[in-house]
C-alpha cells in the first residue's frame, strides 16, 4: 500500500468506503506523521486517541455493512480556537493554558458527527491575532517550506491559521479547520500552497469558537485541494440556533456542484488591488490566473472597488474594538490563568492576570480597541470605520452588477521569514490588504495555489464571490487548480 | 398640585425628580440564555455556559423577554420601535462575567410613553422617556468568608427592563405614586412580578433642587432603592441635603449615591470624575432586533384591561372613585372584584363589602386576596342574599365569619343554621306587641315626645327576633304600632 498520508480527504473517504485501506491504517499513518513533526510545532495538543476512536467507528460501520458517514474515518486537524470537549483549548494564549471546555463547538461537533476524527489541536496566532503565527504563546509554527535560493531561514506559515496550513502542507493532516477574521484562512493557505475558503459570514456557526472579532470571525476549511474544501465545508456549515448571526439556510451540495466550466461567468479584476510595491511575480501570477479563467470559458472585465484603500484601516479599528470587549471575559475569575499578587485587590488581580495571560500583540489590540471606543474618540474612529465598512460592502454590490466573481492575489508577498516583520506591526498588518475587504463585506472568498515564486515559495490566487455563492467561488478555484497543475510540496527536512 | 415646597433659609425650594426603574422581566429563561430564573435558588445553580461567559459562548435573544417589554411599552402608550439594537456596556466587575452588560443605549426597544398618577385627588401625567431591555448582573456575597468574596451568577443575564421617566415629578408623594402606579401596570401586564423586596423592581432616584422658576439644578442619582416608601424617603432626605449644601455655600456634585434606610441618609458612592467610560458599541454577536406587525398585533391583543380603564369602568358601575382606586391598585384585588361582578354582584355594594369586610378579614388572617378562604362566587352569593333581603347586614357578617372558618357556601350556612332574616309581619307584630306591653312606661314617654326611644324599641324587637328580622320591616311595623 502506498503512503495514505499523500491522499486528500476525498481519496481517503473513498478508499475507506471501498475497503482499499482501513480507517485504522489511515489514522495510524497520520498519527506517526504528526508525532514525527514536532519541529514544525504545528500542534499544541495531539489527540491520537480521538482519531483512533473515529477510525474504529468507521471500520466497525463498514464491517457491519452500514452506509458510511460523509467523513467516516478521515482524521483532521482542529485549529485550537475551537472548543473541544475535554481537550485543552487555548487560543494559543497563556491565558487559557490548561482550559478544558465541558462543551464542543458546533463546527467541531458537526465534523465528528460526519465521522471525522481529530489528530490534534493546531497552533495559531494568539487569539487568532496575527499574520505569521508568531504571536502564539506556544511558540511559532515553522513552515515546512524553505526557500530554494539557499536561504535557510525558517519561514512563517502565515496566520492566524498557521498550524493548520503547516500541518496540511507537510502532509500531517489531510485537512483542518481554520477561522478567518481578516484573512486568517486565505493568507496561510497562500503561503503554504494549499486551498482554503472563508464562506459567507453566518454559514458556519461561531458557537464554541473563541471569539476574536464577532462581526468578522468565520470558520472555514483548509485542505490540499478545492474538492476537499467543498467536502469539509459541507460538514462544517449549517444553521445553528445557538448563534444569533447564523444563516437559516440549507447547506448546498457543494461537492456535487463542482465544475471547472466557467462559460457564461464574468470575472471582475479590481484595479485598486494593483498596489504599489507588489512583487512582479505576483503581478505575473495574477495575469496567469486571468488567462486560466479565460481558458475555462469566463469573460474577464475590469471593475472598480473605489474604497479598497480604506479597508485595512477600517478593519484595524473594528476588529480590535470588538476584540477589546470580547476578551474582557478573561479576567482570572472563572477559568484560565489567575495572577494574584500578595495583597492584591480585585482590580490588581485583573491587571496582573491580563498582563501575564495576554501576549504583546493581544495587548496591543486590546489597547487599540479600547482607545477607539473611548468617549471622545468613538465617532472619529469606530463610527467612521463602520461607515467605511458600509462603503466597502457597497463597492462589492456595485461590482456584482458587472461580474459574478472577482480574481485577486491572496497576499502581496510570498511567505516571509520568521522575525522579518514581527518588529513592525504595521508591515505585518499590510499583509492582509487583499483579504480584509471581503471579510468586512462578509462575502465568500477562497485562496488556491497558483504557482511558485523564484525562491520556490507558493503564491496564492484569491477568488471572491457574491454572498452565499460559495459554489461559484469553489468552481473558479477548481478551474484554476485544473490549469495550474500545482503539485509542488515542501521537501521533508523535519 | 406640584406646590410641594421645602422651606430653606434662603426661601422656598422646588424638588425635581426622575426615576429609572429596573424591572425584572417575568420569563422562565434569561434574556440571552436558556437558564432558569427562579428566585431564591441555591447559588450558581441557574447558570448556563453563556451566563458564565465561557469562551466561545454566544447570546441568543429570548423572544418572550422582548414580548414582555413590548407589551409593557404598549401599556403605557409608548412608541414601540420596530427596529432596535443591543449595545455592549463595557466595565470590569466580579459580578459581570462577560466584562460587559448587553443593554440598549442608542436604539431602545420602547420610546416615549406616559403614566398617569393620582396624588391627593388630582391627576398628573408623568412622561416616560424610554424602556430598554438589558442583562442583570450577578450578586456578590461578602459575608461567606472572612477574607474572600463569593459571587452568585444565578441573576447574571436575567432580563431587566429599564424604564426611564422624564424629570416630571415634583414631590416625594408624586415619586411614590409614580412607582406604585408603574408597579401596578407591570403586574397587570404580567411583565414583572413587582416583588420589590426580592429585588424584582428597584429604582435609581434622580433628585435635584431649584428655586421655583429657575433652570434645573445639578442632580444626584441614588441607586437601587427598593420600596415605594424608601423612594419617597430618598427624595426628601436627598432634597434636604442638597438644599443644605447649597445654602451653606457648597455645590452639588453630579454623583451616584446610596440610600441607607437604617441611618436615614444618602451617601456618596462615586463621583462623575471616577465614573467609568463604558465604551458602548453595538453588540456584534447580535443582529438588530426587527419586529413585524404580526408580533406587535399579538402583543397588543394579549394586553389585559389596565388599571385606569378598569377604574373608570368601576366608577361607571356606581363604585365610588376612592373604592375604585383601592380595588384597582393591585391586580389581584381587581381580579377578585371582576369575578364578583361576573358572578352577579352589584358594583357599589360589592365594592363596599370587598374594601371593608373582605380586606378586614384578610388583614386579620394575614392572607392575600388570591388566597382568600372565601371565593368570589361564594362572596357573590352572600351579597345576593343581602340584596334579596334574606340576610340583614348583621346576619351577613355572621355568615361571612362562618364562611371564613368553614369555607362553606352561604346558602348552606343560612339553611343549616337558620340564619335567615324574616320579613314575616305576623311574627314581627307579635313580638312588637310583647315588647310594647313589657315597656308600657317607655311607650308613654315616647308618645309624649321622646323620639329617641325609637331605637330602643328596634333593639328590643330585633333581640326578641334573635336578630333575624328584616330591619326595614321592623321599622315600619314599630312606627305603625307606636305612632298609629
Amino acid at each position: 500500500m502506498s503512503d495514505v498520508t499523500n491522499l486528500g480527504v476525498a481519496a481517503l473517504r473513498d478508499g475507506i468506503r471501498s475497503g482499499e485501506f482501513s480507517a485504522k491504517e489511515v489514522a495510524d499513518a497520520f498519527i506517526v506523521k504528526v508525532s514525527a513533526a514536532k519541529q514544525l510545532n504545528a500542534f499544541i495538543v495531539e489527540t491520537p486517541e480521538h482519531a483512533l476512536a473515529a477510525a474504529r467507528e468507521a471500520d466497525a460501520a463498514r464491517a457491519a455493512g452500514e452506509v458510511l458517514k460523509p467523513l467516516a474515518g478521515v482524521p483532521i486537524g482542529m485549529k485550537d480556537l475551537f472548543c473541544t470537549k475535554g481537550v485543552q483549548t487555548t487560543a494559543a494564549s497563556h491565558m487559557l493554558e490548561g482550559f478544558k471546555p465541558v462543551y464542543e463547538s458546533t463546527v467541531s461537533q458537526k465534523l465528528w458527527d460526519a465521522g471525522a476524527g481529530m489528530l490534534g489541536k493546531l497552533n495559531l496566532d494568539q487569539f487568532a491575532m496575527g499574520s505569521s503565527n508568531e504571536t502564539s504563546y506556544f511558540g511559532n509554527v515553522i513552515s515546512p517550506w524553505r526557500r530554494r535560493d539557499g536561504g535557510n531561514a525558517p519561514l512563517a506559515p502565515g496566520g492566524s491559521s498557521g498550524g493548520s496550513s503547516a500541518a496540511i502542507s507537510a502532509r500531517l493532516v489531510p485537512a483542518a479547520t481554520g477561522t478567518d477574521t481578516g484573512g486568517s484562512i486565505r493568507q496561510p493557505a497562500a503561503f503554504t500552497g494549499i486551498s482554503g475558503i472563508k464562506p459567507t459570514y453566518g454559514r458556519c456557526s461561531r458557537w464554541g469558537v473563541v471569539a476574536f472579532a464577532s462581526s468578522l470571525d468565520q470558520a472555514g476549511p483548509m485542505a490540499r485541494d478545492v474538492r476537499d474544501c467543498a467536502i469539509m465545508l459541507e460538514a462544517m456549515a449549517g444553521f445553528d440556533a445557538k448563534d444569533a448571526t447564523s444563516l437559516k439556510l440549507d447547506v448546498p451540495k457543494w461537492e456535487q456542484g463542482l465544475s471547472g466550466d466557467l462559460r457564461g461567468k464574468k470575472i471582475g479584476i479590481p484595479k485598486e488591488y494593483r498596489v504599489d510595491g507588489m512583487p512582479s511575480e505576483i503581478e505575473a501570477l495574477w495575469q496567469q490566473g486571468i488567462d486560466w479563467l479565460k481558458d475555462a470559458g469566463a469573460e474577464i472585465v475590469e471593475v472598480s472597488l473605489p474604497h479598497t484603500q480604506y479597508a485595512l484601516p477600517a478593519y484595524y479599528i473594528i476588529a480590535p474594538a470588538e476584540a477589546s470587549s470580547n476578551l474582557a471575559r478573561y479576567d482570572g475569575v472563572r477559568y484560565g490563568q489567575r495572577e494574584l499578587p500578595d495583597g492584591a485587590n480585585l482590580q490588581d488581580m485583573y491587571a496582573a492576570t491580563r498582563a501575564a495571560g495576554f501576549g504583546p500583540e493581544v495587548q496591543r489590540r486590546i489597547l487599540i480597541g479600547t482607545y477607539v471606543l473611548s468617549a471622545g474618540f468613538y465617532d472619529a474612529y469606530y463610527t467612521q470605520a463602520q461607515k467605511v465598512r458600509t462603503l466597502i460592502a457597497r463597492d462589492f454590490e456595485r461590482a456584482w452588477l458587472d461580474c459574478d466573481l472577482l480574481l485577486t492575489p491572496t497576499a502581496p508577498s510570498a511567505a516571509f521569514a520568521l522575525g522579518e516583520k514581527s518588529a513592525d506591526p504595521l508591515a505585518m498588518y499590510l499583509n492582509d490588504v487583499f483579504t480584509v475587504p471581503s471579510s468586512l463585506a462578509g462575502i465568500p472568498a477562497m485562496s488556491v495555489p497558483g504557482g511558485l515564486d523564484k525562491a520556490g515559495l507558493p503564491l496564492g490566487l484569491q477568488i471572491i464571490g457574491k454572498p452565499l455563492d460559495e459554489q461559484g467561488v469553489l468552481n473558479a478555484g477548481l478551474a484554476i487548480e485544473q490549469r495550474a497543475g500545482f503539485t509542488a510540496r515542501p521537501e521533508q527536512w523535519w | 398640585m406640584s406646590d410641594y415646597r421645602i422651606k430653606g433659609a434662603t426661601g422656598e425650594w422646588e424638588v425635581v425628580i426622575g426615576l429609572e426603574v429596573h424591572a425584572q422581566v417575568t420569563s422562565n429563561a434569561k434574556l440571552f440564555s436558556g437558564a432558569a430564573t427562579t428566585f431564591g435558588a441555591e447559588p450558581n445553580t441557574q447558570v448556563s455556559l453563556v451566563d458564565a461567559a465561557m469562551p466561545g459562548m454566544l447570546p441568543v435573544p429570548n423572544r418572550e423577554c422582548i414580548r414582555q417589554a413590548v407589551r409593557t411599552g404598549m401599556a403605557i402608550d409608548a412608541q414601540i420601535n420596530k427596529w432596535s439594537r443591543f449595545d455592549r456596556k463595557n466595565y470590569f466587575y466580579a459580578d459581570l462575567p462577560q466584562g460587559y452588560q448587553i443593554s440598549q443605549l442608542y436604539h431602545p426597544l420602547v420610546g416615549e410613553g406616559e403614566v398617569e398618577i393620582d396624588v391627593e385627588g388630582e391627576t398628573k401625567t408623568i412622561g416616560v422617556e424610554r424602556i430598554h431591555v438589558e442583562q442583570d448582573a450577578g450578586k456578590l456575597m461578602h459575608d461567606q468568608h472572612p477574607t474572600r468574596s463569593y459571587v452568585d451568577l444565578n441573576r447574571s443575564g436575567v432580563a431587566l427592563m429599564e424604564i426611564v421617566s422624564k424629570p416630571d415629578m415634583r414631590s416625594p408623594a408624586e415619586a411614590g405614586a409614580y412607582l406604585a402606579k408603574l408597579r401596578s401596570i407591570l403586574r397587570y401586564v404580567g411583565s414583572c412580578d413587582g416583588n420589590m423586596d426580592q429585588g424584582s423592581m428597584r429604582a435609581d432616584v434622580n433628585v435635584s433642587v431649584r428655586k421655583p422658576g429657575e433652570p434645573f439644578g445639578t442632580r444626584t442619582e441614588t441607586k437601587n432603592v427598593n420600596s415605594v416608601r424608601f423612594v419617597m424617603q430618598t427624595v426628601e432626605i436627598e432634597a434636604l441635603r442638597q438644599i443644605d449644601v447649597i445654602e451653606n455655600g457648597g455645590k452639588i456634585v453630579q454623583e451616584t449615591r446610596l440610600f441607607d434606610p437604617d441611618k436615614g441618609e444618602t451617601r456618596s458612592m462615586r463621583s462623575k470624575e471616577d465614573a467609568h467610560d463604558y465604551r458602548y458599541f453595538p453588540d456584534p454577536d447580535l443582529l438588530p432586533l426587527e419586529l413585524d406587525d404580526d408580533f406587535l398585533d399579538d402583543c397588543r391583543k394579549s394586553l389585559p384591561e389596565l388599571p385606569d380603564a378598569k377604574r373608570a369602568r368601576y366608577v361607571a358601575l356606581g363604585v365610588t372613585p376612592y373604592n375604585a382606586s383601592v380595588l384597582t391598585a393591585e391586580v389581584e384585588s381587581a381580579r377578585f372584584f371582576d369575578a364578583l361582578l361576573d358572578a352577579g354582584a352589584k358594583g357599589p355594594a360589592a365594592s363596599n363589602w370587598v374594601t371593608s369586610e373582605l380586606f378586614g378579614a384578610l388583614n386579620r388572617l394575614g392572607k392575600q386576596i388570591e388566597d382568600s378562604p372565601v371565593s368570589a362566587t361564594q362572596a357573590a352569593e352572600l351579597l345576593g342574599l343581602v340584596a334579596e333581603g334574606t340576610l340583614s347586614n348583621t346576619l351577613a357578617k355572621q355568615v361571612f365569619e362562618i364562611m371564613l372558618e368553614t369555607g362553606e357556601d352561604p346558602s348552606k350556612i343560612v339553611e343549616e343554621r337558620g340564619l335567615k332574616q324574616t320579613s314575616d309581619t305576623g311574627a314581627i307584630e307579635a313580638e312588637i306587641a310583647k315588647v310594647l306591653d313589657a315597656n308600657a312606661d317607655k311607650v308613654a314617654e315616647y308618645r309624649s315626645g321622646k323620639d329617641k326611644l325609637f331605637g330602643f324599641f328596634v333593639g328590643q324587637t330585633m333581640k326578641a327576633m334573635a336578630g333575624k328580622a328584616n330591619p326595614g320591616v321592623v321599622n315600619d311595623l314599630l312606627k305603625k304600632a307606636l305612632d298609629g
